[in-house]
């Protein structure tokens, strides 16, 4: 039975109506689809297609190894003792009572840790951020000290016994009195510091972009919340750290999103050499943003087992999780929209306050303090358009980019997609009509946007064409319409994203210095068999199975015949890791390259193998052929062999096939999609229920289609979290009133509808195979589409707006005239 | 205290604290790690197991609660070599990604299937409703436990090779 079913085609899409295929290699060429299933019309000559994953065999088996799987003999456990408080200073530490704990081998505290010079760590940022704090805790959760036990539970009975006395400060919770003349500083630990103002930051032209807003027929303005969020991974973050007593080597086992980026960072804050550093990132939980950052927990897990010569675990608690871990978004919005009466758009501008916190730990590349929120002119061909993005610290936990947000394009799509259906309602004119007049044009492409992004390629009006399709949009109006004669409140919201992803050209961007290209490796054995080794790792995306068919494709291998290694920094190249949807635009492509690397060398081996002239073969067909005589051909096995054997190789071949490339990009590719969501919403109670919700993706050329859908899926429910239930909120004394999953409300089944998908495919011109990413585009696209959903819904009550997260009782207070203000309990 | 628990099969007999949590007992004494741990409150269930036939959240279980009782875990589906249909369907329809909760999921389609074998999709996802995913975004989830019903209703008719063809 097993085997048979294992060989069984997967029955996926039985819902889908427009969806994939085309996984061509020819980047130029574009292609439309509708009909048909996920894989249905995906060409079965080359590696591409939905084909089954390999890391499922051990996770279906419950073998698959994750952080806290890992147990080596004489393991210690550690755990962390968290602030209460939002804001104050710590006067004393009594550590006494917990060190005496039978079970316990050793206490930290920020005094332990200063003594190494490691009390404070650098943030991805450019600030720097405490590990375990000696002078003051600023927001609640923060690090105070690290006991060492021999259990996990000792660990944390042990926790009880440690004595902290605080002396309370006032906090800033509120985002927009920070910067109060009034407002206690927090960040009283860098001299001169006497705000809590981080950044300023503008892109666009504002000169020009007032000139179009004081011609402009129509201006609509909008203030909007994007609230606090946690990604919310299922696993929380841990580490295993092992120092070798006797080698000086430190083996860390770790949550990390970017593996290579961590060691580099350990060895410059800790001084410890880099090649005695092993960061190892096993099977990851999810990782959506949150597992970007170098925790205090690392750190401390490290430093214990420095202390203590054994190996110690730390594991955060789930409430540890939500409440001190990068947060996301948190960006209060004032847009306006300029445009003429007949719905011509011409220009958009925004001011934003940005809450980042207690430390500025946002992870992005290091000359964009507000991520590339820059991408807010969205995807419509707009004369003009300015913002201004104002950081500022609060008494919260620390981030500010985490949740597959493609570095604030969440909240730029949220802002812009908002401020169309604003438009729209004022001039009465259909949100689909005034988007599909506003778009850019496929001829527009390459397109610079007016705050300078280039866009590669797109077809916009044909995916919102789909969409409109899929959904039979007039026939939605139509019905709708009835709806509404008979007091039923259903809604039909669009969102139509540009994303940019694949960070990016090592000449604009870097985290902490470090460029961010990556790295690839590929080995092939002599019986044709091969290994790739990447950057970037895998946190469920299926890095195994897709990289294999990207080599696969180029070589004329089965994916089966090739393995990928990734998430061990001693077995790997170095990279920026994966997140910001990067990993198939950047290392991707950089696996395209080196397998393309290895053609040529075994080009040049099947030459002296055919006795002809390099130039005079062809690769047809997974073959070096000679041209015109397509019996003479090698295969990449054969060739391989031959490059092993005593065969007299030509110059430039010294005995392998194998070879190494860096890639950086030389753009970000620009994936982009047409959301549209049908709600019911229930005026009596608030409730709203989704319907429908068609997403048409186009993310160029699909290697796996069938993981792309299940991408565009998890990020759907994202979007509904966001949109409808998810909040990080605080009391004014600094309480953060989402620290459960009692509180901090995830989408289940249930709250989910079937998905119904469709895909365009436009190959990315400047990527290697043609494709873009596509991890983040549902979640950055969906939020919009729903919360226009909500409100095209709520219209007869003449509801305007309301922010997320739509939830019954904020809906019902928006019907009743007073929407709530959802980032703060207490308004 | 000393608690024996038969857990896929095998007997287990340990000495544990009374406050220690069942699915600590899996994880960290018996070294079976395929459950897993999210959130301490009853909501993820990502640590669901079978005590006895029923599918618990073992976070909220103490390992006391299982002496003189069987508990079945993910490394429990697989019969004689053979994967459980549940098994094939998750990987067949792209039921998981990350696989954090994959156990748990399968778990409880395991014991719906068992009780309700030709469940609909509204049914599936409510009987599915107390535990969360943050990857799949349910659809394929749903669609792994069709494809599973499916194959096992066309085994109870001596047609599987049917069900392997058949579209979901």
């Amino acid at each position: 039975m097993t085997g048979r079913a294992e060989q069984a085609r997967g029955g996926t899409g039985a819902k889908t109506s427009g969806a994939t295929g085309g996984t061509n290699d020819r980047p130029r060429q574009t292609s439309g689809m509708a009909g048909g299933t996920s894989g249905a019309t995906v060409d079965s000559s080359g590696a591409y297609g939905p084909v089954q994953r390999k890391e499922d065999a051990r996770f279906i088996r419950g073998k698959g190894l994750f952080v806290d799987d890992i147990q080596l003999p004489g393991m210690l456990h550690g755990a962390i003792l968290r602030s209460p408080l939002a804001h104050a200073r710590i006067l004393s530490i009594d550590t006494a009572a917990a060190q005496a704990h039978p079970r316990v081998e050793a206490v930290i505290t920020g005094q332990t840790l200063a003594a190494r010079n490691l009390s404070w760590m650098p943030t991805l940022s450019q600030d720097v951020q405490a590990v375990l704090a000696t002078d003051k805790v600023r927001f609640q959760g923060q690090e105070v000290a690290f006991v060492i036990a021999q259990d996990r539970y000792s660990a944390r009975d042990a926790l009880e016994l440690i004595n902290v006395d605080y002396e309370p400060l006032p906090a800033v919770i509120d985002a927009r009195h920070a910067l109060d003349p009034d407002a206690p500083v927090i960040r009283d630990d860098v001299a001169g510091r006497s705000d809590n103002h981080i950044f300023d930051w503008t892109a666009g032209d504002r000169a020009a972009t007032d000139k179009v807003f004081a011609a402009a027929d129509v201006v609509v303005a909008s203030d909007m919340i994007y609230p606090r969020s946690h990604p919310a991974p299922l696993e929380t973050c841990g580490a295993v750290a092992d120092l070798d007593q006797i080698t000086g080597k430190l083996t860390v086992w770790s949550t990390t999103q970017a593996p290579h980026a961590h060691r580099t960072l350990y060895a410059l804050v800790a001084g410890l050499p880099e090649h005695k550093i092993r960061i190892i990132s096993p099977d990851i939980g999810g990782g959506f943003g949150n597992k970007v950052p170098i925790y205090p927990g690392y750190i401390c897990a490290i430093v214990g087992s420095m202390v203590t010569g054994k190996p110690v675990k730390w594991v955060e608690d789930r409430s540890e999780n939500l409440m001190s871990t990068s947060f996301a978004r948190d960006y209060h919005m004032h847009g306006e929209i300029a445009a003429t009466r007949a719905g011509r758009i011409l220009g958009i501008r925004a001011r934003v306050l940005a809450d980042h916190g207690a430390f500025n730990g946002a992870a992005q590349p290091t000359k964009f303090p507000a991520g590339f929120f820059g991408i807010f002119t969205g995807s419509y061909d707009l004369q003009a358009a300015h913002c201004e993005v104002t950081g500022v610290y609060t008494n919260k936990a620390p981030g500010g980019v985490a949740y597959s947000c493609s570095f604030r394009i969440t909240e730029a799509v949220y802002l812009v997609e908002r401020m169309v259906d604003a438009l729209a309602r004022e001039l009465d004119m259909d949100a689909a009509e005034l988007r599909m007049k506003n778009l850019l044009r496929p001829e527009q492409f390459p397109y610079t946007c007016p705050t300078g992004w280039q866009y590669d390629s797109g077809d916009y009006p044909r995916a919102l064409r789909l969409a409109m399709d899929i959904a039979d949009y007039p026939g939605l109006r139509r019905e709708q319409a009835e709806r509404r004669q008979r007091g039923e409140y259903m809604g039909i919201g669009i969102s139509f994203f540009t994303e940019g992803v694949g960070a990016g050209p090592r000449n604009q961007m870097d985290i902490l210095g470090l460029g961010m290209a990556d790295g690839a490796d590929l080995r092939v054995h002599p019986t044709g068999k091969a290994v790739l080794s990447i950057s970037c790792q895998t946190q469920g995306q299926g890095h195994e199975t897709t990289f294999a068919q990207i080599v696969a494709q180029e070589l004329g291998l089965s994916p089966d015949d090739i393995d990928v290694v990734h998430g061990d920094t001693d077995r790997t190249p170095f990279g920026l890791g994966t997140y910001g949807s990067r990993s198939t635009p950047v290392s991707g492509a950089a696996a395209a390259v080196v397998a393309r690397k290895v053609r040529e060398r075994a080009r040049i081996v099947a030459s002296a193998m055919l006795e002809v002239a390099p130039d005079d073969l062809d690769w047809v067909d997974g073959s070096w052929q000679v041209r015109g005589d397509p019996e003479q051909a090698r295969s990449i096995a054969e060739i391989a062999m031959a490059a092993h054997s005593s065969l007299e190789l030509p110059e430039g071949v010294d005995g392998h096939l194998d070879a190494e490339t860096v890639y950086n990009p030389p753009n970000l590719t620009y994936p982009f999609g047409a959301y549209i969501c049908v709600t019911d919403v229930d005026p009596g109670t608030g409730e709203v229920r989704i319907r429908r919700f068609i997403a048409v993706d186009d993310c160029g050329v699909r290697i796996n289609p069938m993981i792309v859908e299940g991408q565009v899926h998890g990020g759907l429910a994202d979007g509904v979290g966001m949109a409808l239930m998810q909040v990080i909120a605080f009391d004014s004394d600094g309480n953060c009133l989402g620290g459960s999953f009692m509180d901090y409300l995830l989408p289940t089944a249930v709250e989910c509808p079937s998905w119904e998908l469709g895909a365009t495919v436009t190959p990315s011109p400047h990527h290697p195979i043609g494709a873009k990413g596509i991890g983040e585009s549902a979640t950055v696209g969906s939020p919009a589409a729903i919360v226009n959903s909500v409100l095209d819904a709520l219209a007869p009550f003449g509801v305007r707006h309301a922010d997320m997260p739509l939830t019954p009782a904020n809906v019902w207070c928006a019907i009743q005239g007073r929407p709530l203000r959802t980032d703060l309990a207490i308004t | 205290m000393q608690i024996a628990v038969n857990v896929n099969g095998t007997e287990y007999s340990r000495e544990v604290e009374p406050r220690l949590l069942l699915i600590h007992f899996l994880r960290d004494d018996l070294g079976l790690t395929g459950s897993h741990w999210g959130c301490d409150t009853s909501n993820c269930g990502a640590c669901v197991v079978w005590l006895d036939d029923t599918p618990v959240k073992s976070c909220t279980v103490l390992a006391a609660m299982a002496d003189g009782h069987r508990v079945r875990t993910v490394e429990g589906l697989e019969q004689n070599g053979e994967l459980d249909p549940i098994q094939v369907g998750f990987r067949q329809c792209h039921g998981l990604q990350c696989g954090f909760c994959t156990p748990g999921m399968m778990l409880t389609a395991r014991w719906l299937l068992d009780h309700y074998p030709d469940p609909s999709p509204t049914q599936i996802r409510e009987a599915l409703s107390g535990q969360i995913c943050r990857c799949t975004g349910y659809e394929n989830i749903v669609r792994s436990v069709r494809w599973a019903a499916e194959y096992e209703a066309a085994g109870r008719l001596g047609d599987s090779e049917a069900a392997l063809d058949r579209p979901t």
